[in-house]
C-alpha cells in the first residue's frame, strides 16, 4: 500500500506542476483564445524573480531569509503580470483575432526574452533605458505639435538612428570607463541557483518512502492559486466581465464593459500566473535562460487535452498526464504483470523517461483523434464564434 | 495622398542613416584591432594572416542550450589568445580571433566551419562542446585536411587526424573513477542515469563492460531528455533498484542535473547512503545547481580550480582578474588554454602557420605546463593528462580526494568495448593512422 500511495503522491506532484504552468496559459489560451509562445519566457522570469528575491534577502538573515520564498511568489507574480501587461500593450493587441501572426510575434518575444536574461547587464539597461527615454520622450513632445500627422515618418526617420547612436555611444563610453563593473552581465548565460529555504528541504517519512516538502509545497500552492482564481473568475466584478467578454465579446461592450481593460487585465493575471509557476519550479529544476522551453509543450498539452475554455479540464489533464508518465516512467505496475512475463518485459521496454514521454504523446494523438475538442469541449453558439 | 511616398522616404532615410551608424561602428572596431597590432619587419604576409597577423577561428555555441558552457571556454581561449599576444604573438605576430556562432545547432557549426575554413583563411579552429557538434563538423575537417582543437572530455572511439583533443579520454576520466568507487564501495551497486544522446550513452557502454570485468554490479540504467526537468520516475526507480544504497553514476548533461540533484535531495537520497559521481559537472555547474543540493557528491576531471600547482594560480588569478572576481574556472576551460598554447608552440616548431602537415607533426610531442600539471601531446593526438577526483565542498569548489601521480596517456580506443579491445592510433607514422591493430 505504501508502494501504491507514494506512486499516486509521485503522479499528483507531477500533474501539479504542470498544472501550475498551465494555468496562466488556460487563462490566456484558453479564455482569451491567445497563442502565447512567450509564456514559458514568461515562466522563467518569475524563476529569475525567485533568485534576485532569495539574493536580497540573504543578507537579511533568519527569519526573513528563510521565508524569502513567500515574498518571492508575490514578486513573481507582480513582475511577470507587468511584463505581461507589457506584452498586450505593445504587441498583442494589434494582433486579437489572427493566431498565426500572435504565434510569430510571441515567438520571437520569446526569443528576446531569452537572449535579453543572457546579456543583461548595467550597461545593456543604461543604453536601452537611454534610447527610450530619448526615443519616446521625444516622439510625445512633438506629438503635442499641431502638425505631427505630416511630419510623423521626418521625425521617426530621424529620431531613430539618434537616439540609437547616442544611447550606443553612452552605453560604449560607460563600458570603456568603468569597464567589468558595468558590462558583465547580471544573470550570464551560465544558470543561476536557487536554494530552497530550509524547512522546505527534506521530507516528509512515510513507511520507507519520503515525500519531499517542495512536492508538498508545490501541490498546495497549485491548490491555492486554483481557489484564488474560481474565487476571482466567480465572485468579482471584474471576474464575472472577463466571463462575459470571453463568451460574447460585442455583447459585453454593447452592455458598457469597457473590453480592451478586460483584455488587458486577462493578459496581465495570467502571466502573473505563469511567474508563480516560475518560482515555484525553480525550487526544482534549474533557472537558466532555457527554462521556459521545457514547459511550453507540456503546457499547451494540458490545455488542449483539457478542452480549451475550461479550466476544470486542464486540472483533470494535468492530473492525468502526470500520473500516466508516472506509472510508465517508473515501472509501477510492474508488480502487478508478475502473472505475465511478456507483458512484465514489454512494461520495462518503456520504461524510461524518454519512452515514458512517446507513449503519454502517442495516447494524446490517439485521445484526440476521438476527443478532439479535449475532455471538456465548450458548447453552445458560443463555440462557433 | 502623399502618404505611400512619405513611407519610402522615410525607408531610405532611415536605412542609409541606420545604415552609416552602423558601418561606422564597425570600423571602428575594426581599426581598433589593426591599431593594435604591429607588423613585424621581415615576416612575409602569410596566406594564413594577412599583414602582420594569424588567424584563428573560435567556433562555439554563443547561443542557444549550450551558450551555457560553452561561452566560458570561448572566454579562456580569448585569455590565452590575449596572453600570447601580450608575450609578444607567435613568431612575432599577433594572433587574430574570428569569433562564429555555432548556435547550438550541429548543421550551423558545420556551415560555420566551411566558413572560416574557405572564406577567412583560417590556421586552425579551436572549438565546439558537445560530441553532435563535433562530429557535424569533423568531415568538413578532414575534407579539407585542416585542423580542429577540441577541448572537452569526450567518450572517444575517435582519432582523426584533423582533430587535436585536449580534453579527457575515457581512461583518463571515466575509467579511473570506476576504479576508484569499486575500491572506496566495495560490494555495492551501481546505477547509471545520463542524458540520452551519444556521450551517456557510449560511457554507460564503457561502464558496464568495465564494472563486468572487475566484479562490479550495474542494477539499472536510464536516460532522460537532454533538458528534461521531470525527473520523479527516474529517482523512483533508484529507489527501488537500490533500497539499500548504492553508487549513482551520472552523465546527465545540461539543467537536467539541477532538477536531479534538487529532487534526489528531497527524496532523502543523501550521498552517504547514494555517493555519485559525476562527468559533467565542474565549479560552473556546481554554482548553478546550488552547494547545498551537491555538498559531499563526487565528480572526476583533469583539473579543479582548487588544484595547487603555480600554473594554475597564476591562471585562475588572470581568469578573474579579465572576467570578475565571482567567475571560476573549470575542466573544459582549461582545456581549451592548453589547446591554445600546445598550438602556439607547435606553429614555433614548425617555423610557420600555414603548413599544417608541418604543424601537425610539430604538435606530437610538445609539452605544456598546464595548470592541471605537465600535460604533453601524444602521437594519438590526445593529451596525456592528470586524473583527479574531488568532492564538492562547502564553498562550491571541489575538495582534491585523488589525483595520479604522474600524467596518464591517453587511449583512444576503448580497451573493455569489444569491437575495439586492441586497437590505436599514431599519427606520427603514416603507415599506422587512425586505427590500427596494435600487438
Amino acid at each position: 500500500v505504501p508502494a501504491l500511495l507514494d506512486g499516486l503522491f509521485n503522479g499528483i506532484s507531477i500533474g501539479a506542476v504542470l498544472l501550475l504552468a498551465a494555468l496562466g496559459l488556460a487563462i490566456v489560451f484558453g479564455l482569451m483564445g491567445v497563442i502565447n509562445m512567450a509564456h514559458g519566457e514568461l515562466i522563467m522570469l518569475g524563476a529569475y524573480t525567485t533568485f534576485v528575491v532569495q539574493n536580497a534577502f540573504k543578507p537579511l538573515g533568519s527569519p526573513w531569509s528563510d521565508f524569502y520564498i513567500l515574498f518571492a511568489l508575490i514578486a513573481a507574480f507582480a513582475v511577470t503580470a507587468l511584463v505581461g501587461l507589457l506584452l498586450e500593450r505593445s504587441v498583442i493587441r494589434y494582433l486579437y483575432g489572427r493566431p498565426l501572426e500572435t504565434l510569430l510575434a510571441t515567438w520571437g518575444v520569446s526569443l528576446i526574452l531569452q537572449q535579453f536574461i543572457r546579456s543583461v547587464s548595467w550597461q545593456f539597461t543604461a543604453g536601452v533605458g537611454l534610447f527610450c527615454a530619448l526615443f519616446f520622450g521625444a516622439f510625445s513632445l512633438l506629438s503635442r505639435r499641431s502638425n505631427f500627422e505630416r511630419i510623423r515618418g521626418w521625425a521617426i526617420a530621424v529620431l531613430l538612428p539618434l537616439s540609437a547612436a547616442i544611447a550606443f555611444t553612452v552605453a560604449n563610453l560607460l563600458g570603456q570607463s568603468f569597464k567589468l563593473a558595468v558590462t558583465k552581465p547580471w544573470f550570464g548565460t551560465q544558470g543561476v541557483d536557487v536554494t530552497a529555504p530550509k524547512w522546505l528541504r527534506g521530507g516528509l517519512p512515510l513507511g520507507g518512502y519520503q515525500l519531499p516538502y517542495t512536492r508538498l509545497f508545490i501541490i498546495a500552492l497549485t491548490i491555492v492559486s486554483l481557489i484564488g482564481i474560481f474565487w476571482f473568475l466567480n465572485r468579482t466584478t471584474w471576474g464575472l466581465r472577463i466571463q462575459a467578454v470571453t463568451q460574447n465579446r460585442n455583447m459585453s461592450a454593447c452592455l458598457g464593459i469597457p473590453t480592451k481593460t478586460v483584455d488587458a487585465l486577462t493578459f496581465a493575471i495570467g502571466s502573473g500566473l505563469a511567474g508563480v509557476a516560475g518560482c515555484a519550479v525553480s525550487l526544482l529544476g534549474s533557472v537558466s535562460s532555457n527554462t521556459g522551453q521545457s514547459y511550453i509543450v507540456d503546457t499547451f498539452m494540458v490545455v488542449v487535452i483539457g478542452g480549451v475554455g475550461k479550466l476544470v479540464g486542464s486540472i483533470v489533464a494535468a492530473g492525468a498526464i502526470g500520473t500516466i508518465s508516472y506509472v510508465i516512467g517508473s515501472n509501477a505496475l510492474s508488480p502487478f504483470m508478475a502473472f505475465s512475463p511478456v507483458l512484465q518485459s514489454v512494461m520495462e521496454f518503456f520504461a524510461t523517461a524518454s519512452m515514458a514521454k512517446v507513449v503519454v504523446f502517442a495516447l494524446i494523438v490517439v485521445f484526440l483523434q476521438f476527443r478532439p475538442a479535449g475532455l471538456f469541449p465548450q458548447k453552445g453558439r458560443t463555440v462557433e464564434a | 495622398m502623399t502618404r505611400p511616398f512619405k513611407r519610402r522616404e522615410f525607408l531610405i532615410l532611415g536605412s542609409t542613416v541606420a545604415g552609416s551608424v552602423l558601418l561606422k561602428s564597425c570600423a571602428g572596431e575594426q581599426a581598433g584591432t589593426e591599431s593594435g597590432t604591429s607588423p613585424s619587419p621581415g615576416s612575409s604576409p602569410a596566406a594564413g594572416g594577412s599583414g602582420g597577423t594569424i588567424k584563428v577561428g573560435i567556433l562555439h555555441s554563443l547561443s542557444g542550450t549550450m551558450a551555457i558552457s560553452e561561452r566560458s571556454v570561448v572566454d579562456a581561449e580569448n585569455l590565452a589568445i590575449e596572453e600570447i599576444n601580450a608575450a609578444g604573438g607567435v613568431l612575432g605576430k599577433k594572433i587574430e580571433a574570428i569569433m562564429e556562432d555555432g548556435a547550438s545547432d550541429w548543421p550551423t557549426f558545420n556551415e560555420k566551419a566551411k566558413k572560416l575554413i574557405d572564406q577567412d583563411k583560417v590556421v586552425a579552429v579551436f572549438g565546439c562542446w558537445t560530441s553532435a557538434s563535433r562530429q557535424a563538423v569533423l568531415k568538413v575537417f578532414e575534407a579539407k585536411n585542416h585542423m580542429l582543437w577540441y577541448p572537452v572530455q569526450y567518450e572517444g572511439q575517435e582519432c582523426s587526424k584533423n582533430v587535436f583533443y585536449t580534453g579527457a579520454a575515457p581512461n583518463q576520466q571515466i575509467e579511473p573513477s570506476v576504479d576508484w568507487l569499486l575500491e572506496k564501495y566495495k560490494g555495492k551497486p551501481f546505477f547509471l542515469v545520463g542524458s540520452d544522446y551519444v556521450f551517456p550513452r557510449t560511457a554507460n557502454t564503457i561502464i558496464k563492460a568495465q564494472l563486468k570485468a572487475k566484479g562490479g554490479k550495474v542494477v539499472g540504467e536510464d536516460y532522460v531528455d537532454l533538458g528534461s526537468t521531470e525527473v520523479t520516475p527516474l529517482i523512483s526507480k533508484i529507489k527501488t533498484a537500490m533500497p539499500d544504497g548504492g553508487v549513482i553514476y551520472n552523465t546527465l548533461n545540461g539543467s537536467t542535473n539541477v532538477s536531479f540533484f534538487k529532487q534526489l535531495q528531497g527524496a532523502g537520497l543523501g550521498p552517504d547512503k547514494y555517493p555519485s559521481m559525476s562527468v559533467s559537472i565542474a565549479e560552473e555547474e556546481v554554482k548553478a545547481i546550488g552547494v547545498e543540493y551537491l555538498k559531499g557528491h563526487f565528480a572526476a576531471w583533469n583539473y579543479f580550480q582548487t588544484v595547487n600547482t603555480p600554473a594554475s594560480k597564476k591562471f585562475v588569478e588572470a581568469f578573474k582578474k579579465k572576467y570578475g572576481d565571482d567567475r571560476v574556472v573549470n575542466d573544459p576551460m582549461e582545456a581549451a588554454y592548453i589547446g591554445v598554447y600546445i598550438w602556439k608552440q607547435a606553429v614555433e616548431k614548425a617555423g610557420g602557420a600555414d603548413d599544417l602537415d608541418k604543424v601537425r607533426m610539430a604538435a606530437l610531442g610538445q609539452s605544456f605546463d598546464a595548470p592541471e600539471g605537465k600535460v604533453t601531446m601524444e602521437n594519438n593526438h590526445h593529451l596525456a593528462k592528470f586524473v583527479r577526483i574531488g568532492e564538492v565542498g562547502e564553498d562550491g569548489l571541489f575538495k582534491i580526494a585523488y589525483e595520479t601521480k604522474e600524467a596518464v596517456k591517453p587511449l583512444p580506443w576503448n580497451q573493455f568495448v569489444p569491437e575495439t579491445k586492441g586497437y590505436a592510433c599514431d599519427w606520427s607514422d603514416p603507415k599506422k593512422g587512425g586505427k590500427f591493430k596494435s600487438a
